[in-house]
């Protein structure tokens, strides 16, 4: 069996958004980390480091996954998919990310590339959803700004519906 | 509790000494003369430098300031650039709580429904510090405590306690929730006295309409206003007539329903010295004139004619950038997405003051004053140049389209572009007396910041909006869960600057509030350990928990700003507290109501119990470290042991310091300071833990030869504790004396990480080897030594057993 020294490096390769990346990590660093000082993107945020708040939400391997719960020597081989995924190379905001902005689903900020992660993947498997559904899939992320009102008016605005309960007037 | 923590970067450079910080500091820049003081440099060697964007603060990310000094030390210290990223725990345990309040209120009304008066009894625990700015959390409502009444009676006490619970500081609303659940719960109360509507009783006692402006009693001048219209608007929305059946048919079902509302007005744009209100007015006078809350921005378009605002207003996600490109769009005749806005501060470059920074809505109350008047300065040299250059009179030009054309002749124009930058380019062609550059700042002060009176009156505030807030909730008496099943909240905000921004805040707030009513709390153990360091023993409140608002607006512009605006971030942060807590009141027929309501302590409410924290009791406000004995909780044991002397020989033995000095498991050295008094070293191990402690012992309640009792504390550096210790001696006869003790003791610091059924153990065996070593003694002395009055037992009780 191999073994590692706790402070033994190891050579990570992933493809995130597409592109095949590689750094290297000590067997106890998080993937969170090894995204932003690593590989240098940014766009993923940690806010609690223990799985609660869901602002460091990326898809890994097709599943929205916390990613300060893995280890990024668990994720070798991986396909990621970041916030930095979602527009597209010049910069042009997805249907999701326009909806977010028009809807002013965000405040600062901080939570918003978890929930844009988590939203992806949900809207691939509900492509309809109810209000009731996306506040349900939003109960894993911790919003302070919003109150969630407009993000849950954003995913329904890219989920093709027009408006769900009434609200506000 | 933002999402993003404190973030800091320190350096230190010699030559000329100079420290710059950069960091997520949300302002006031008045701590920046407490930092420059503490770091014991001229302002200008103390740069700070904050972040364009902010992932939220909500007030907290004013306590970071002890940090900033901190590291800018550390850095100094340690030769290099220091960076500090605190985390969840730090930042759940340390950084910064809403104030903590036991207020007490009483209100006089007349028979029907006048209110007379007010009488505050409030009392703050500011946790483990009193940080600047506080105590100014208990003065922001002040100069506003008739809330939106016509009371002129009012009476207002404040009292401090200092706490070992994280400090408080600013937080949403800051001062504002803890007012009005004082407020609006006895509006509450005098209308179910009365027999009045309550939504009747707050009509009858509003400030008219035509009162405005209107001079409160405490010194606010509230700008406008029409809170009978908010007031109605709200029971519109929420069908209040139906709303009430609704709540007749479930209570017939006996089911528990009640309805609560809450009304009160939004101070925005602090006036400064309202701080100062917890001086008396002649220490005041000796500081010097306090007065002000000076807004700052500058617009300067380069010389490609391209336009920049810097609004010195530290954002952190309320949308500042948006709203001061469409202003300055505006006034010059441009598109939003054609500015750019500098939200980041940098004290070296800066044109900043001390009120600088995001609190107390701040944005839309007085900086877009200074940013609207900025922006009219350049428009009119623009207008003056374009009016040279078209040969009309500089009123005849307006700025539209991206063109300084002549009011009525479209077709004659010149683009702003070029306009501008013949400022840069051209400046001897400019008209004459016009400065070159187009680089305007304005440093305004709202003229009605005056400074506090000698009755402590003071104008606290620019801008004063107004939230009504009505819910009805349903009480599930098998779970204690309180559902609210309708919520209205109507804001005036004046003129609304953006509309989405304007909804979000209110969202936000409306958020904070429910969070604040049902969910959210620092809880500590009865050792004043914290227990909610983590989110997912803080419960932020979540998607699925927010209930569904309905929000309704009125408007009465503000005539104290350029725009007609008011701030009104706080909304209903502020009042959905105390709405809610009405409305459980209401379906659970009781008054008395401690936030949050959790599933456990409503449940015990609607089942008629008495609710007591699952192991543990609340820190008490106003126990003096002296009375450590009463701390609930802890490490406590009782026991007797039969001892071989009479009881008058055990006691004298018991307080004789050199008897203490060698039975006392691990004591080093023991000495008497007073009559009652005794000081030990001891050392002691504990689950390998092993440390030396300094205990400090004093008797009290001395009834020789049958009791006494000690109470003492001990510290070392693995380590502390209080506690309290009593003895009993009884004589049971041919010379022999049964001794009863017990003892109650709290441990904190590392040796209290190993546990208390391991510190229990512990003492167990301390006290056993202690009653050896005595008894040993008793026997092999029959002459034993004489004892003055002293109390070394309990230095096995504290130098011993809490360690």
């Amino acid at each position: 069996m191999l073994r590692i020294k706790p402070d033994q490096k190891q050579r990570i390769t992933l493809t995130v958004n597409g592109k095949k990346m590689s750094g290297f990590a000590e067997p106890r660093m998080l993937l969170a980390d090894f995204l932003r000082h690593e590989l240098g993107l940014f766009g993923t945020h940690l806010g609690c480091e223990h799985g609660v708040c869901g602002a460091c939400t990326v898809i890994i391997d097709e599943a929205a996954t916390r990613s300060c719960l893995r280890y990024a020597v668990q994720c070798d081989g991986a396909e990621i998919v970041t916030v930095e995924g979602l527009a597209d190379s010049e910069g042009k905001l997805n249907a999701l990310q326009k909806a977010f902005n028009e809807n002013g689903a965000l405040q600062c900020g901080f939570c918003t590339a978890g929930v844009l992660m988590s939203a992806t993947k949900f809207l691939e498997e509900v492509p309809k959803p109810t209000d009731h559904e996306i506040r349900d899939m939003l109960s894993g992320h911790i919003c302070r700004c919003t109150g969630y009102e407009q993000i849950v008016a954003a995913i329904r605005q890219a989920s093709g519906q027009e408006s769900g309960e009434a609200s506000g007037q | 509790t933002p999402m993003e923590t404190y973030g800091i970067v320190a350096q230190f450079e010699r030559q000329p000494d100079r420290y710059t910080i950069w960091s997520n500091f949300q302002g006031p820049f008045i701590l920046h003369a407490l930092m420059q003081g503490a770091l014991g440099v001229a302002g200008n060697r103390l740069r700070l430098i904050t972040s364009p964007h902010s992932g939220g603060s909500f007030g907290i990310k004013q306590a970071m300031f002890p940090y900033m000094v901190l590291m800018a030390a550390t850095a100094r210290i340690l030769g290099c650039p220091v960076k500090w990223i605190e985390d969840r725990l730090e930042h759940l345990v340390g950084s910064s709580s809403a104030a903590d309040r036991a207020d007490s209120v009483e209100a006089a009304f007349s028979n029907d429904g006048e209110l007379l008066g007010l009488r505050f009894d409030n009392l703050v625990n500011v946790g483990a510090f009193v940080r600047a700015p506080e105590p100014a959390s208990v003065y922001r409502m002040h100069a506003a405590s008739n809330g939106c009444y016509r009371v002129q009676n009012i009476f207002v006490e404040n009292r401090l306690v200092v706490t070992n619970m994280t400090p408080i500081g600013l937080n949403r609303g800051y001062g504002g929730p803890q007012f009005y659940y004082a407020l609006e719960r006895v509006m509450d109360a005098g209308a179910k006295e009365l027999g009045i509507d309550p939504a009747e009783i707050r009509r009858r006692n509003f400030i008219r309409p035509e009162e405005f402006p209107y001079s409160a009693p405490a010194g606010a001048v509230y700008d406008s206003g029409d809170y009978g219209a908010g007031l109605d608007k709200a029971l519109e929305l929420a069908d209040y007539e139906a709303l009430k059946a609704e709540r007749d048919r479930a209570r017939a079902e006996g089911k528990l329903f009640g309805i609560g509302m809450a009304a009160g007005v939004e101070p925005s744009g602090s006036n400064m010295a309202y701080v100062t209100l917890a001086q008396t007015p002649e220490e005041r006078a000796k500081a010097g004139g306090r007065s002000g809350g000076l807004g700052t921005a500058t617009v300067s378009i380069d010389p490609s004619g391209s336009v920049t605002v810097r609004t010195v207003s530290t954002p952190a996600g309320q949308g500042h950038q948006t709203v001061a490109a469409q202003v300055v769009a505006d006034a010059l005749g441009l598109r939003p997405d054609q500015i750019d806005v500098v939200t980041e501060v940098d004290t070296l470059t800066s044109a900043w003051s001390l009120a600088s920074g995001n609190y107390a809505n701040r944005f839309s109350s007085v900086v877009i004053g200074a940013i609207t008047e900025t922006a009219e300065k350049v428009a009119t040299k623009i207008k003056r140049i374009a009016a040279e250059t078209l040969e009309v009179a500089p009123e005849d030009i307006e700025l539209v389209g991206g063109e300084a054309r002549i009011v009525g002749v479209p077709d004659k124009a010149l683009p702003i572009r070029r306009v501008a930058a013949q400022t840069h380019w051209h400046p001897a062609g400019l008209p004459e007396d016009m400065a070159p550059g187009l680089t305007e700042t304005t440093v305004m002060n709202p003229p009605m910041l005056g400074a506090p009176d000698e009755a402590d009156r003071v104008a606290s505030a620019v801008t004063f909006g107004y939230v009504f807030d009505l819910a009805a909730v349903e009480i599930d008496r098998a779970t204690g869960k309180v559902e609210v099943k309708r919520y209205v909240s109507v804001h005036d905000v004046g003129n609304i600057l953006n509309e989405i921004v304007v909804e979000g805040q209110i969202y936000g707030g409306f958020a904070h509030g429910v969070a604040g009513a049902l969910l959210e709390e620092f809880v500590y153990d009865a050792g004043g350990n914290p227990q909610t360091g983590t989110f997912a023993d803080y419960l932020c409140i979540t998607a699925p928990e927010v209930p569904h608002l309905t929000v309704g607006h009125v408007n009465t512009p503000s005539p104290h700003n350029a725009l007609g605006a008011k701030g009104m971030g706080d909304g209903s942060s502020m009042l959905a507290p105390t709405a809610i807590a009405n409305a459980a009141a209401d379906a659970l027929g009781t008054f008395d109501i401690e936030l949050p309501l959790t599933l456990n302590k409503t449940w015990a409410l609607a089942n008629g119990l008495p609710y007591e924290r699952a192991g543990a009791a609340r820190a008490k406000v106003g126990e003096g470290p002296q009375e450590a004995g009463a701390v609930e909780g802890g490490l406590t044991g009782e026991g007797s042991v039969e001892l071989s002397a009479s009881p008058a020989e055990v006691w004298k033995l018991l307080l004789d310091p050199a008897t203490l000095a060698a039975v006392v498991p691990g004591c080093e050295a023991l000495e008497q300071t007073a009559p009652d008094s005794f000081s030990a070293t001891v050392t002691i191990g504990v689950a390998g833990i092993k440390g030396t402690y300094s205990a400090e012992i004093d008797l009290r309640d001395k009834r020789e030869p049958e009791s006494v009792r000690l109470v003492g504390k001990a510290s070392g550096a693995l380590g502390f504790g209080q506690g309290e210790g009593r003895v009993r001696l009884e004589a049971l006869g041919e010379g022999k004396t049964k001794l009863t003790y017990s003892y109650r003791a709290n441990v904190g610091g590392k040796v209290a990480a190993v546990g208390q059924r391991m510190l229990g153990t512990v003492t167990k065996i301390l006290i056993g080897q202690f009653f050896k070593g005595l008894d040993r003694r008793l026997k092999s002395s029959a002459d034993g030594p004489s004892g003055g009055s002293g109390g070394g037992f309990f230095a096995r009780l504290f130098g011993g057993g809490r360690k």
